[in-house]
């Protein structure tokens, strides 16, 4: 597996794009990363399943929902990642709350992750506050770098506190939202990713929330390096399948 | 004096609580912790906090010496009567003190999750009371079993949004509330009980301290002494229970007992004994008790009462649990309905659903002679009649 930080000296505009494992079907964890790579999708967050997701909007709920019905649970998910770790080239992140990390045990959590090739994670009901009084030194530990999420909302100075703690990326919310808003890229978005671009952080710079297609995928790339598309996706591939992944992420990239 | 049973900084008691937020929503509860303590503190907010109180609630409630229930369980046994406040439940303590902070606080627009409705209605009625627009999320399954709460909550001019995720019972109406937070930062989100992120739980817990701050001067009153030597409360999320233990949680010579709802039975899988069947994990933005399984999957609980039906409990409740200031107990459905019949055969009183798991566990205890025990009554059972017209031929 290629190292996220090589990803990002080597190319602009990235496209991520995150699933839920075990969606549509429990087995399809694997044939989705490999189809994504297939496609020249730059890196994958491979989402957990979890059956209270405060920060996500109904697709990326519906497509939990029905992974754990599928019966997906931790111990497969290392297990289906363990298995292409010598295949996958495609960087992956892994993205989930906090209390599937706490319940699996915060080491053995962390070992599972390193022993899949991953060093980055995504918890967004991780609070600065915590990292910095607990899980600073166990990511460290392990090697393990987390994302942070800034907001419209989210001050310039705690934006400076993030980016001294960012390794990987900044994680830019588009907007006040939950994951899967749809539309344009609105004028108050505009400034609001002018307002970052202006403040020349050090960390690299990935846009999700509300990105869905080639325009706002383009709009969000003049801002960073990169975007998300979430909820989009899973909503084309609980309609359509696993084998036309590659007829949705073509036109994004070309 | 500071107690150890309040909050530090980060808002933990002990090893629980916390505020384990997206970021999304980091600076509304930043506003929130900022200034809660210096509202509530002023002049101005008490003075008005307290009229509205006694003028519109009609606190004090009473505290009924409850003589046909003493003989039977040979105690002195004291109901405080939260089921007399307007609205007919404790719930209006903490909506109206929360209306007041929203509106020091600029906020015009409300939401709120609910599960019996009690909170919903009590939220619905303060909003009313203020002008302010009001959005109410309730479990399409709750929707259904408390009708008569969501009939008084359009009355009142608020918008019910029923909660189609999860178990669609209040952990999904909370889940709910917090998503349509998050993408309406410019509301104000009225929390119903001692949950959520820091500092929620010590607000509402304020909030509710009238309760015991009334049982003490109450009791000493008719007994001489501001000290009873049990109190019983029922324990959801836990705001009654809280507000019934706050002045005492110091006086370690008070016996605190919470009551959870044990639904079929503690062990039949269809139970919301917390305490029992729940291990530390984080829920709705607190580091608490809760029901999971192996994998931090949050399991749905079961009781036959919506206001008890809630896989957490607040995290003040997770550390009285802990650290043992609390005796933990819990009532079957069963054993709250006989215990509903019962208070309304002797005492004329009927209690509501999640009051009545309070009172069953009268049974269960063999009192020592003399023994005051208060019994917070935190709700009457108007919301529950077609429920125990269905279960009184049982």
């Amino acid at each position: 597996m290629k190292k996220l930080e090589t990803i990002f000296k080597e190319k602009k505009n990235l496209l991520s794009i995150y699933f839920t494992c075990g969606y549509p079907k429990l087995e399809d964890t694997t044939e989705v990363i490999f189809a994504l790579e297939k496609s020249g999708v730059d890196f994958i967050e491979v989402g957990l399943p979890y059956s209270d997701p405060l920060a996500d909007g109904p697709t990326i709920q519906d497509s939990s929902q029905k992974a754990l019905q599928n019966g997906i649970n931790l111990d497969i998910v290392f297990d289906q990642l363990m298995t292409i770790k010598e295949t996958n080239k495609t960087p992956l992140v892994l993205m989930g709350y906090l209390n599937q990390m706490l319940k699996y045990g915060e080491d053995k959590f962390c070992q599972k992750v390193v022993d899949c090739g991953i060093d980055t994670v995504i918890l967004p009901d991780l609070p600065m506050v915590e990292f910095e009084n607990h899980y600073k030194e166990l990511f460290d530990k392990y090697g393990i770098t987390n994302v942070f999420l800034i907001t419209p909302h989210t001050s310039d100075e705690r934006i400076q506190k993030i980016d001294s703690y960012s390794k990987a990326f900044i994680y830019v919310v588009a907007s006040a939202s939950i994951t899967g808003a749809k539309g344009d890229i609105s004028n108050q978005q505009i400034a609001y990713f002018e307002r970052i671009k202006a403040m020349n952080l050090k960390s690299n710079l990935i846009v999700g929330f509300g990105i869905s297609d080639k325009e706002t995928f383009t709009t969000a790339c003049k801002y960073a390096n990169g975007a998300i598309i979430g909820s989009a996706f899973i909503k084309n591939l609980g309609k359509n399948g696993v084998d036309k992944i590659d007829d949705f992420i073509r036109p994004i990239i070309s | 004096m500071k107690s150890k049973f309040h909050p530090d900084k980060n808002g933990y008691y002990g090893q629980f609580g916390g505020a384990f937020i997206p970021e999304l929503l980091y600076p509304n509860v930043k506003e929130l912790e900022d200034n809660y303590i210096q509202i509530i503190n002023s002049d101005e907010f008490q003075k008005e906090y307290k009229a509205l109180l006694k003028d519109y609630v009609g606190r004090p409630s009473p505290l009924y010496l409850a003589k046909r229930l003493s003989e039977k369980y040979n105690a002195f046994i004291y109901l405080k009567r939260e089921d007399l406040n307007h609205t007919g439940a404790h719930k209006v303590n903490n909506t109206i003190g929360q209306i007041l902070v929203a509106k020091k606080l600029g906020k015009t627009k409300i939401i709120a999750e609910t599960g019996a409705g009690q909170h919903g209605v009590a939220t619905a009625t303060v909003c009313a009371l203020m002008g302010l627009e009001c959005t109410v999320f309730m479990g399409e399954k709750d929707i259904e079993r408390q009708a008569p709460n969501v009939a008084r909550m359009k009355m009142l001019g608020a918008k019910v949004i029923p909660a189609l995720s999860g178990s669609k019972t209040l952990k999904d109406a909370t889940n709910e509330a917090i998503r349509y937070w998050i993408q309406h930062p410019e509301t104000f989100y009225l929390i119903g009980s001692v949950v959520g992120p820091h500092p929620y739980p010590d607000m509402v817990a304020r909030l509710q301290a009238v309760i015991s701050e009334e049982i003490k001067w109450q009791l000493k009153e008719k007994t001489g002494k501001e000290n009873p030597d049990t109190i019983i409360a029922c324990v959801g999320g836990g705001s009654n229970a809280a507000g019934a233990f706050y002045h005492y949680m110091d006086d370690e010579d008070v016996e605190l007992i919470a009551v959870e709802a044990s639904g079929l039975g503690v062990n039949s899988g269809e139970s919301a004994a917390t305490s029992q069947l729940g291990e530390v994990g984080i829920i709705h933005g607190s580091k608490t008790i809760l029901m999971q399984d192996e994998y931090g999957q949050i399991v749905e609980p079961y009781s036959i009462s919506a206001g008890l039906d809630y896989p957490g409990v607040g995290p003040l409740h997770a550390y009285l649990f802990d650290s043992k200031r609390a005796t933990f107990m819990n009532a079957t459905d069963k054993e709250a309905l006989t215990a509903a019949y019962e208070l309304t055969k002797i005492e004329g009183i009927i209690p509501a659903l999640e009051s009545a798991h309070a009172l069953a566990v009268l049974s269960k205890i063999t009192f020592k002679k003399d023994q005051v025990v208060v019994v917070n009554l935190s709700g009457r059972g108007d919301k529950d009649l077609e429920t125990y017209i269905k279960h009184l031929e049982d």
